[in-house]
């Protein structure tokens, strides 16, 4: 549904190519489709009029109108506005001078402020610093019983007085408490509340006047439309919020939220919230969500997912067989395995820069209904068959057809699929990447 | 019998004055702006981008907005239209259509099979499944029916103990194993003692995740195989919780779990806020779903039916 924006660009300077020197409005017909990119990113409108307003003011200069390949200068200029806007480099959290630094976790419902408030526990702990986790969550059913839940799970001390109590009391008892058995860090764990519940927003100004807390990070989800910048903006004016946490950044949501929340705030993005997982929290690279928004691929993501679910040790095994192009059969069905686990094939494929489209426009398609099948015609093989595939002739051929419900047509088209990939694993091993391969890895 | 009747168009009644409750914010927000842009005497090209800038400001997406513009403005030209007036009931007819392409019947309490109605609630995290499922079946229970929830939700810690202290809000038993449990062992107590105790309504409670989870929709498919070994032709409905304040991410939600769980409806949660919830524009334009219900409040009895034409309606009054 979403073409990459660098193959619609260059479609865009493609057709104007004929015409010899490219002129202002060709250029403006090509931000066109920047623009449209960042509002299917939910970039909300405001901020993207502006943004566009920036880019085309550098994209009218010499950069693109002289360049022999202006596809490419516009979404270098769109990507390094984008990362600046999205802040140069690391935002890191601030400590108090004497502890205990106190961290204030507010947001919407649903936003993820519990699970995140564990998350971020955890990652302090890793790094020396001794976290007290607060309950002051006493609206929604069970959200002190999932804190305390998370602690024990996570042995992080969680300080709670139940659900009767204020919430604000709460939160200064539990700074007295931090100080008396020397924790370093603070961490409150607000209710979720609209941003125009005055009485709501009320008690969070309440609880900052009472704990002067060192940080007030804004928990938002990725998948947050064009209110974003509404909601964020009056948290902002009532708090004065000192950082952006994005969660649920492991769907396939662009996150155009963030830039929003970034240009309407001015506060930056500390931390990402990437799994389920208690340890799924990172710090925030500008530059991958930058590509993300543009839907430009992910080849980070990609690595550090594979990096996740693959054994590293197999890996390394199988690197050494793919070198030495001993790669047979049974370690393709081996990587079949893997690569089921990191989630759909066709989204997996997506996340390389520029392959999805290129897939796109062979009109090839792979599902998983292919992958089983795949899978179905190598299990019908003999251990023999799949370490030295050259022994398969007819009469195998028709067997191994029938023992997987395929035909002989499929059975040969899988072999010799493997054949040209042997073929191109030698020629890497000999340390020729084809071209086609080395053009496919760089997005620009 | 009677007051029964008399009940339900008292239900229909409130219900509509929620859904004006919670649309009250909206309208003075973006779409409130687009019917200030009518009161302008004449149609303009600015009209136009206006237009546009106000509809995708409401999350209905590039797409969906350029549509609607299109048709409003070729309409409003050749049916030769001057007054602006005109021209919005254009505009409101278009968006209308696009939600009554699907569920021309929605609105309409849906009819309950029998021997027992089984609802798979299903969304990503943190839309506000269990807080929806609580008001359903306070709806359900306010109607008269034998109501009885299924904690599916056994992987958040304390989902299920979130979903019990619904349960006894509600008034309704709360068929749980622990955290951690298997949600397909779950799920098929919570069918087997819904028949035992001869239930009209179970709603099943799952756990969020999202729709790029490989495992975690195989799951969510098993379940529903789970529900049809008891009740062949279970479950009768399968919602989809949104939420209000989600983009055009939504429209992936919709479209993954509708391949994996053949989604029947949506339910839009939290639009007491200053969201739009746009996207079900494009949900209903793309992939044919309704929208059944909308959840307007934090309290239990927060829940409307949902209506095309009064949800359009309501935001241009």
């Amino acid at each position: 549904m979403f073409d990459n924006l660098s193959d619609r660009l260059r479609l865009v300077f493609n057709k104007l190519s004929g015409k010899g020197k490219l002129t202002e409005e060709d250029v403006d017909i090509a931000l066109r489709e920047v623009r449209q990119a960042l509002l299917e990113a939910d970039v909300n409108y405001k901020v993207t009029k502006e943004f566009m307003a920036r880019v085309r003011e550098r994209a009218i200069g010499a950069e693109v109108l002289q360049s022999l390949t202006p596809a490419q200068q516009v979404i270098k200029i769109v990507n390094e506005e984008l990362i600046h806007l999205l802040g140069d480099g690391e935002a890191k959290l601030q400590f108090a001078n004497t502890p205990p630094t106190v961290i204030m976790m507010v947001g919407l419902q649903g936003s993820g402020k519990t699970t995140t408030t564990a998350k971020l526990a955890l990652l302090l702990r890793k790094q020396g610093h001794r976290p007290l986790l607060v309950a002051a969550d006493t609206y929604r059913p069970a959200a002190v019983d999932q804190l305390e839940t998370l602690g024990k799970q996570l042995g992080i001390p969680v300080y709670s007085e139940g659900t009767k109590a204020n919430p604000v009391d709460i939160a200064a008892h539990a700074l007295k408490r931090a100080h008396e058995v020397a924790h370093t860090v603070v961490i409150l764990d607000t209710a979720g509340r609209l941003h125009i519940n005055e009485e709501m927003m009320g008690e969070l100004s309440r609880m900052k006047e009472r704990i002067s807390p060192n940080e007030i990070l804004l928990v938002a989800d990725a998948m947050t439309g064009q209110d974003a910048v509404r909601a964020a903006g009056e948290f902002n004016q009532k708090l004065g919020l000192t950082g952006l946490i994005l969660t649920k950044l492991d769907g396939d949501a662009r996150g155009g939220a963030a830039l929003s929340i970034r240009s309407v705030t001015g506060v930056p993005v500390k931390y990402v919230g990437v799994g389920e997982k208690a340890d799924a929290l990172e710090t925030f690279h500008p530059d991958r969500l930058a590509s993300r928004i543009l839907g430009m691929g992910d080849m980070l993501t990609l690595i550090e997912k594979a990096q996740v679910e693959f054994d590293e040790k197999r890996a390394k095994e199988m690197e050494k067989k793919v070198r030495s192009a001993t790669f047979n059969l049974e370690d393709f069905l081996e990587q079949l395995q893997q690569v089921k686990k990191m989630g759909p094939l066709d989204q997996i494929l997506e996340m390389i820069p520029g392959l999805g489209s290129a897939m796109r426009a062979q009109k090839a398609t792979v599902s998983d209904n292919e992958l089983k099948r795949i899978e179905a015609i190598i299990r019908s093989m003999t251990p023999l068959e799949r370490t030295s595939p050259d022994i398969i002739k007819g009469s195998r051929r028709r067997r191994i057809a029938d023992g997987s419900g395929t035909s002989v047509q499929d059975v040969n088209m899988l072999l010799n699929q493997f054949k040209q990939m042997q073929n191109l694993m030698r020629k890497m091993s000999r340390g020729r990447i084809p071209k086609n391969i080395a053009g496919m890895m760089n997005p620009f | 019998m009677r007051g029964r009747v008399f009940d339900l168009f008292k239900r229909k009644k409130e219900s509509e004055e929620k859904i004006e409750q919670g649309l009250t914010k909206t309208r003075q927000g973006f779409f409130g702006q687009i019917a200030s842009l009518f009161e302008m005497d004449e149609i303009t090209d600015d009209l136009w981008d206006d237009l546009e800038a106000l509809l995708i400001q409401a999350d209905l997406g590039v797409e969906t907005t350029l549509e609607v513009v299109e048709r409003t403005r070729s309409r409003v030209y050749s049916e030769r239209i001057k007054k602006i007036e005109a021209a919005e009931a254009v505009l409101k007819e278009e968006l209308v259509r696009i939600l009554r392409l699907v569920g021309s019947g929605a609105g309409e309490p849906p009819q309950l099979a029998k021997p027992l109605h089984v609802i798979l609630v299903t969304g990503v995290n943190g839309v506000g499944k269990t807080t929806s499922i609580a008001k359903l079946a306070s709806y359900y229970k306010e109607l008269g029916y034998r109501v009885v929830l299924g904690a599916g939700d056994t992987f958040r810690a304390a989902g299920v103990e979130q979903l019990k202290i619904w349960g006894e809000r509600v008034g309704v038993p709360v068929v749980s194993h622990q955290t951690g449990a298997d949600p397909g062992a779950v799920t098929f107590d919570a069918v087997q003692a819904a028949l035992a105790r001869e239930a009209d309504v179970l709603i099943l409670d799952t756990a969020g995740r999202l729709h790029t989870k490989y495992n975690l929709m195989e799951e969510l498919k098993k379940l529903r195989r789970v529900v049809q070994r008891l009740v062949p032709d279970g479950p009768q409905e399968v919602l989809l919780v949104m939420d209000a304040t989600t983009g055009q991410n939504g429209l992936l939600q919709a479209r993954h779990f509708t391949e994996a769980v053949q989604v029947t409806g949506v339910m839009l949660a939290k639009l007491d806020g200053t969201a739009k919830g746009g996207i079900v524009f494009a949900i209903a334009r793309d992939l044919g779903l309704p929208v059944q219900y909308v959840g307007t409040g934090e309290k239990l009895g927060d829940l409307a039916e949902f209506d095309p034409e009064g949800f359009v309606d309501a935001l241009f009054e």
